[in-house]
């Protein structure tokens, strides 16, 4: 390994470790409240402590998350290819994509509620989050692919199908990979904030109706320990996507490579 | 008589541009055209008439016998995704031919253009010189009658571009296509071809024809010789002559 590479992980490193040695110390000199600061020690020892709670409440949010963002990519890519094979159809429903995007989460989850079960209303607001970004950047791959080829491709005879599995789908993998960056962090921040919306209706038992529930109860140490769950499920989706990215695109896109200088 | 036949050929732009204006051309088998030019004098228009690309707005296309065509665009327009060889089989793929039944084809077509044992490697891993050769390869893989290349080399620094320049007069003289070769180089062309037409600006026309004699070997001695200078200059002064001839608007 390399000095430049070393000092890459090396600095990050060392800048978390005196972030939360200066928060431990901090909390223990000044001796702060466990109610108003708890220290990183104990928010990790209530993580040991309350796992079992959180874990299932972890897995109901991972849940949540993941079926909505299938959903959203079954339905982003299907979308986005209808309106790429019949452009009226881009015409008549993209004004409802935007719609639906522009509009915050947070204030769709409590109209939700009244015509859906917490649990759907919850799938529902995380899926509306994760999909335009996908749609959006599906749209846009498909619509991008090298003007010269497509003249190619038409040159040789090629049927509307070898274009879109040939050109227009590989010309669009790095946007829709790009989206889906975007909309695996996006369906995790709609699944907390429906959870939030719906957890306040009296019902759900996600991590964020842990965060709402620990602060009802003044339980701070265990509302940063379920924060810090939901901050390691995010960079852990982050983290999968980064490196499926890699994985598909490391052979031969630009955003994959480095030059050496 | 001729291979390809433009008689009358118009093209209008729905910005109102005319592009070209009765514009007469006629290609005959095994020759290489030139088409000289300045920018926007419509040589690469013709070039697209011709692939079927796009449409004329009037004037008249006549083929002796539709046979394959192979078009090199000015930028080597390769598949990122796809490695030498999957670029290189493409224009079979489209046609239904089977990887493993490509595969002869695939390798004649790269060890003519030099890149035998480059199969596996991807366009982002290649000099410019040698994507431009894949994308003549490719062109070629589907051995068509009629080769069309757009400024091909025009991107290329002149030492690659002289060597490709020789290795293109080579694999025409193996594969005996008839070429036609859009170029604003007035040395380009006369290296090249067997006729050049000067074309002039707004709107496209052809304006001169100079004959290059197809007999004389193109190499150095060539190039520096009184024939050639002849040549270059009476295509310059054509060339000098159409940029002035432009009408303004």
């Amino acid at each position: 390994m390399s000095r430049e590479n070393i000092e890459d992980y090396l600095f990050p490193a060392l800048m978390f470790v005196i972030v939360i040695a200066a928060w431990e110390l901090f909390v223990r000199v000044e001796h702060i409240p466990t109610f108003e600061l708890p220290a990183p020690s104990l928010v990790i020892e209530t993580l040991f402590k309350d796992w079992n709670t959180l874990f299932d409440s972890l897995l109901v949010t991972l849940s949540t998350t993941f079926e909505a963002l299938i959903a959203a990519i079954g339905g982003g890519v299907a979308l986005a290819l209808s309106f790429r094979l019949w452009r009226p159809l881009e015409r008549a429903f993209f004004p409802f994509a935007v719609v639906m995007q522009v509009t915050p989460v947070i204030s769709i989850a409590p109209l939700l509620l009244v015509y859906l079960s917490s649990g759907e209303a919850v799938l529902v607001c995380a899926f509306l989050v994760a999909f335009f970004p996908i749609l959006a950047n599906t749209s846009l791959g498909l619509a991008s692919a090298d003007h010269n080829l497509i003249d190619l491709f038409e040159l040789y005879g090629a049927s509307r199908f070898q274009q879109l599995w040939l050109l227009r789908l590989p010309s669009a993998l790095p946007y829709f990979l790009g989206g889906l960056r975007i909309g695996g962090g996006l369906a995790l921040v709609g699944a907390i904030v429906a959870e939030i919306a719906a957890g306040s209706a009296g019902s759900g038992s996600g991590l964020a109706y842990r965060i709402v529930e620990s602060g009802f109860r003044l339980n701070i140490p265990r509302m940063f320990a379920a924060l810090l769950l939901i901050s390691v499920t995010g960079i852990c989706i982050f983290l999968f996507f980064t490196g499926l990215s890699y994985l598909l695109l490391h052979k031969w896109h630009d955003s994959m490579r480095t030059r050496e200088r | 008589m001729p291979l390809i036949s433009l008689r009358g050929v118009t093209k209008a732009f729905k910005s109102g541009t005319v592009a070209l204006e009765s514009l007469n051309l006629d290609i005959y088998e095994g020759e290489f055209l030139s088409l000289l030019g300045p920018s926007g004098c419509g040589k690469s228009t013709v070039l697209r008439i011709i692939a079927g690309l796009t449409d004329t707005s009037g004037g008249e296309i006549s083929w002796r016998d539709q046979r394959g065509l192979g078009f090199v665009f000015q930028e080597p327009t390769l598949a990122p995704w796809s490695d030498v060889f999957d670029n290189v089989w493409l224009p079979l793929r489209l046609n239904h031919v089977s990887r493993s039944d490509a595969k002869p084809r695939v390798d004649e077509a790269l060890a003519n253009v030099g890149l035998t044992g480059f199969e596996r490697a991807y366009p982002r891993e290649l000099s410019g010189g040698m994507k431009m050769r894949v994308s003549i390869a490719r062109a070629l893989v589907t051995k068509p009658a009629v080769l069309l290349m757009d400024e091909p080399f025009a991107a290329l620094d002149e030492i690659t571009r002289a060597k490709l320049n020789d290795d293109l007069l080579k694999l025409r003289a193996t594969l005996g296509a008839t070429i036609v070769f859009v170029t604003h180089s007035v040395y380009e062309s006369v290296y090249l071809s067997t006729r050049i037409c000067v074309m002039a600006p707004r709107p496209g026309r052809v304006v001169a024809e100079i004959s290059v004699d197809p007999n004389t070997n193109r190499d150095e001695d060539f190039r520096l010789g009184p024939y050639y200078a002849e040549r270059a200059r009476e295509a310059s002064a054509a060339l000098q002559d159409a940029m002035g001839s432009a009408k303004c608007a």
